[in-house]
């Protein structure tokens, strides 16, 4: 395949460009959705193609096909340095490229169980007795079970010298139960919503146990319909850690971008409330606040060994004490920012362009357990698992809601409540972090369906976490 | 290019008496020229080449779908997917293929947008650009052409291609941004040029905007925003799916609406987009979903539809298994007023360009929280008086097209810019009795 992938790259050379680089992409995925114990879906989906990007002046072009016929590689390299060439109709500033060490490496995903050797039979199995034990529970009216599977062989070649083969497994899956009222709904999920994905076989799916856990969200759900509503408050906010993995994804993970910071996602995605005249003074959080990309953690679902810029995978602080220190960053944007390149552009496929993503932002644990917080907090609520996110362009007003919370009185949970939400502004909520779970509580949790770029590109990303406490937060907003 | 006719012939082939089976193929192009700071920082084209198989076994039913169009790759991609098959339990409602069936005469076609050059879409971007004097522009222009055919072992076959070509986005000064919105059949009937200087005109008139305090407030929403809520509307409420799973709110023959709101989806109306079936082959039929108010029907797949026991309304999307059914050529009906009118009725109101991260709460009530962006106005006795800041909401929008809570639509329908994209929702401005604000950007 690097042939192909050098073909490609000297397609774009002869025809002007003074830097290329191809991707061949062969990916493979699985999807499997059961619902009430009937299997809706089994889809299989293969791309195979190739993505090769061309730099004339300080203009870019990229163009795929699906055809590796050695004519239409080449010629997708001649087509990207002319879409180049169209670029410079409206050039913008000279274009640097950071340099990153020249690699041929080849790298792969540390995995036990092949998940698409693991007998279709017993994948499907698994989710119809977990949606059967679920709907056992009276009250319960849909009772869904997914699991997703991807295997992804990349081939990187640059004109630079770049080659690299690269095979990453994720695996992953949940289930979530829906109880419906007169004029309501209550789910709950699990391991999270959306389900739990990491880089790895089937044995991360085994190891989350979901018979096991089937009947306590059947109930939860359920009993939701019967709780009371949440009061509109200030309080303290005890976050489980799946929830705030995407606390940090949202307020933390999109703002860090730095294409964001630069204005390149000002039309779409949006742009960020950090300046980079700030970087190193910034103050993100409290003192407990340390946040890292890193893409290097074992099992982690925005792991990896090279992106896809040939950069070797890399930790990388982010916030350090509570203050900014570092960004997501590529080569191009890094050389505009005077930073050193992270190692964190990626692409949603071969016929994608290669972009700006999270790796696996992280917040690093504190200590103590989840139930030591609770018994330390006098007036509260424990709030799980999202149920809806929504944050502005710049990442600084965000309201979640989650599928369900406790009262905490007097260091223990009391009332369960329903539609719970809560509101705030980014570096004031950060701020008010003042407790902080350990590393026996840390998991790495994985977000498979980040969205960003136009066309539409979907990243799979890791967030660490650890169930945490802020103060002072506005929860329970209501429409 | 490969003719997409003649990929599902070769695997329908292929597939032979080993099951029954359907097959779509899509084959096109799609060019996306990308622009920050005021100049391309992103420009991209595919060819597109993909082909989609279900098969069916003894009611054992599986899906694939591949870009390896070689024929050693197509005679592999159906074998798997026949094994996939037998080895899975079968689907209790699967409601089985269609037959032979005749298609409107629907070509939602524009020869030069399917060919149009990567100068057109940077041309496109340089009048959007230039429309600003002196404010920075982003946003993207973009221009897709598909052949898509579907065939099926019961006979079923059915041909179309469609065009779509989009120039979207904002202008900002330091302090504020403002956008501007096209999108159509063809490229050369977007004037980029207009779509940039509305942009580049709601970002300067946005530069003193204030905070203002949250509440209730009547407002004039754009036809961006009034195509997000029918989208929601669409994929939460008249998806016949979510109605079967009780997730609803639909209540046919219920005046769920105002009496003045008609929303219906029609793939063969001549301003529609994309082809005239769906992805099971299924003619697209024009579904009234809201007639005078009045809730009257939903959008159906095969599977929904066996499952009320009436006919697909063409409707079925790829992953309609696990989504539902999804109308993609939703269209709110106009009025006769202007925006200006609106806003000459009002005392004391706000003007919303876009809404922006719409994400519902709760999925019967239909309530969903979002912000502002992109241009937000303070309306007082009947004028513009200046911009406001970032808005959050959380409102229901049952709640706020409910009767009584109509008060003036627009003349100004088009494609406008949903959550869900530009292609989607044909729309006019919409003047509300009242909009729930629920704070500000900065607290």
């Amino acid at each position: 395949m690097f042939t192909s992938a050098e073909l490609a790259v000297q397609g774009a050379l002869d025809a002007g460009a003074r830097y290329a680089d191809a991707r061949v992409v062969v990916s493979l995925s699985e999807s499997i959705n059961v619902q009430n114990q009937n299997l809706d879906r089994v889809d299989r989906s293969e791309h195979v193609g190739v993505g090769v990007r061309a730099l004339i002046g300080s203009s870019w072009g990229f163009a795929a096909t699906p055809d590796l016929s050695a004519s239409a590689v080449r010629s997708a390299g001649a087509r990207a340095a002319g879409i180049a060439g169209a670029s410079r109709l409206v050039p913008g500033p000279p274009v640097e490229f950071a340099d990153v060490p020249v690699t041929q490496a080849t790298w792969e995903t540390p995995f036990t169980e092949d998940p698409f050797s693991v007998a279709l039979s017993e994948k499907v199995d698994m989710l119809v007795e977990v949606t059967a034990t679920m709907q056992a529970v009276a009250g319960v009216e849909i009772a869904t079970g997914s699991l997703a599977f991807w295997d992804t062989n990349t081939w990187f070649a640059s004109s630079q010298g770049h080659r690299i083969h690269q095979h990453l497994v994720e695996s992953g899956g949940g289930f979530d139960a829906t109880a419906i009222g007169e004029h309501e709904t209550q789910r709950r999920s699990y391991p999270q919503s959306f389900g739990q994905f990491e880089t790895g076989g089937y044995e991360t799916v085994r190891a989350w146990e979901y018979q096991a856990n089937a009947r306590r969200i059947a109930e939860e759900a359920v009993a939701l319909l019967h709780a009371p509503e949440m009061d509109e408050r200030e309080t303290a906010l005890v976050l489980e850690g799946s929830q705030l993995a995407l606390q940090i994804h949202e307020s933390v993970g999109h703002a860090i971008e730095l294409d964001r910071i630069l204005g390149w996602e000002a039309a779409f995605a949006g742009t960020s409330h950090l300046e980079l005249s700030e970087l190193g003074t910034h103050r993100y959080g409290s003192e407990l606040m340390n946040i890292t990309a890193d893409a290097t953690l074992p099992g982690a679902l925005g792991t990896f060994g090279f992106d896809d810029e040939g950069t070797p995978a890399a930790s990388v602080d982010i916030v350090r004490d509570g203050i900014w220190v570092g960004v997501l960053s590529g080569r191009d944007s890094a050389a505009i920012a005077g930073l050193t390149p992270g190692g964190m552009v990626r692409a949603d496929g071969y016929n994608r362009l290669p972009m700006v993503r999270m790796t696996n932002v992280g917040l690093q644990p504190g200590s103590g357990t989840l139930e030591e917080i609770i018994a330390e907090t006098d007036d509260g609520v424990y709030m799980s698992t999202n149920r809806s996110w929504s944050i502005d362009d710049r990442r600084l007003n965000f309201q979640f809601g989650c599928e369900i919370a406790w009262e905490i009185e007097n260091g223990e949970l009391t009332r369960m409540l329903k539609n719970p939400t809560y509101t705030g502004i980014t570096p004031q909520f950060w701020g008010t972090l003042d407790r902080l779970a350990g590393r026996s509580e840390w998991v790495h949790w994985g977000t498979p369906n980040c969205g960003k770029g136009q066309p539409i590109q979907v990243a799979h990303t890791g967030h660490s976490a650890s169930p945490a406490r802020f103060s002072n937060v506005r929860v329970g907003v209501k429409g | 290019m490969t003719d997409p006719r003649h990929l599902v012939d070769t695997v329908l082939e292929i597939v032979g008496a080993r099951a029954d089976a359907e097959a779509v193929a899509d084959v096109g192009t799609s060019a996306l020229t990308r622009f920050a700071n005021s100049f391309i920082h992103q420009n991209v084209s595919e060819d597109v080449a993909e082909v989609t198989l279900r098969v069916a076994v003894e009611g054992r039913v599986s899906s694939a779908t591949t870009t390896a169009t070689t024929p050693d790759g197509l005679a592999a991609f159906v074998g798997d997917t026949i094994d996939i098959a037998t080895h899975r339990p079968p689907d209790a409602e699967w409601p089985g293929f269609g037959g032979r069936t005749d298609y409107p005469d629907v070509d939602h076609w524009d020869a030069a947008t399917a060919h149009a050059h990567p100068t057109a879409r940077a041309e496109a971007v340089r009048a959007f650009v230039a429309a600003g004097d002196g404010t920075a522009a982003a946003g993207y222009c973009r221009t897709e052409a598909h052949d898509v055919a579907y065939g099926n072992t019961l006979g079923r076959s059915a041909a179309g291609r469609y065009t779509t070509a989009i120039v979207d986005g904002i202008h900002q000064t330091p302090t504020s941004a403002g956008s501007g919105h096209g999108a159509g059949r063809a490229l050369g009937a977007i004037d980029a040029a207009s779509v940039g200087a509305l942009a580049a005109a709601r970002a300067r008139d946005s530069v003193a905007a204030y905070d203002v305090k949250p509440g209730e407030y009547e407002v004039v929403l754009s036809p961006e925003c009034v195509a997000t809520i029918a989208v929601f509307l669409d994929a939460y409420g008249f998806n016949a799916k979510v109605a079967q799973d009780g997730m609803s709110f639909v209540e046919p023959g219920e005046q769920q609406f105002d009496g003045s709101i008609d929303i219906w989806d029609d793939a063969s109306d001549p301003e529609a987009l994309f082809v005239a079936s769906d992805t099971e082959g299924t003619p697209k039929r024009r579904v009234d979903l809201v007639r005078g108010g009045e809730t009257v029907s939903l959008v159906h797949d095969r599977r929904t539809a066996h499952r009320d026991g009436v006919e697909s309304t063409g409707h079925a999307t790829a992953a309609g298994d696990v989504s539902g059914p999804l109308g993609t050529n939703v269209f709110v009906g106009g009025g006769d007023a202007s925006v200006e009118e609106m806003i000459a009725s009002i005392d004391r109101g706000i003007y919303v360009a876009t809404f922006n991260y719409c994400r519902v709460l709760d999925p019967k009530s239909l309530v969903v929280t979002g912000l502002t962006r992109n241009g937000t106005f303070m309306i007082e006795n009947g004028s513009i008086t200046g911009a406001v800041t970032t808005m959050r909401f959380t409102q229901s929008f049952i709640g706020a097209l409910a009767p009584g809570r109509v008060r003036g639509i627009g003349s100004d329908g088009r494609f406008a810019d949903s959550e869900f994209g530009p292609t989607m929702v044909h729309a006019p401005s919409m003047q509300l009795a009242s909009w729930n604000f629920t704070g500000g950007a900065e607290g």
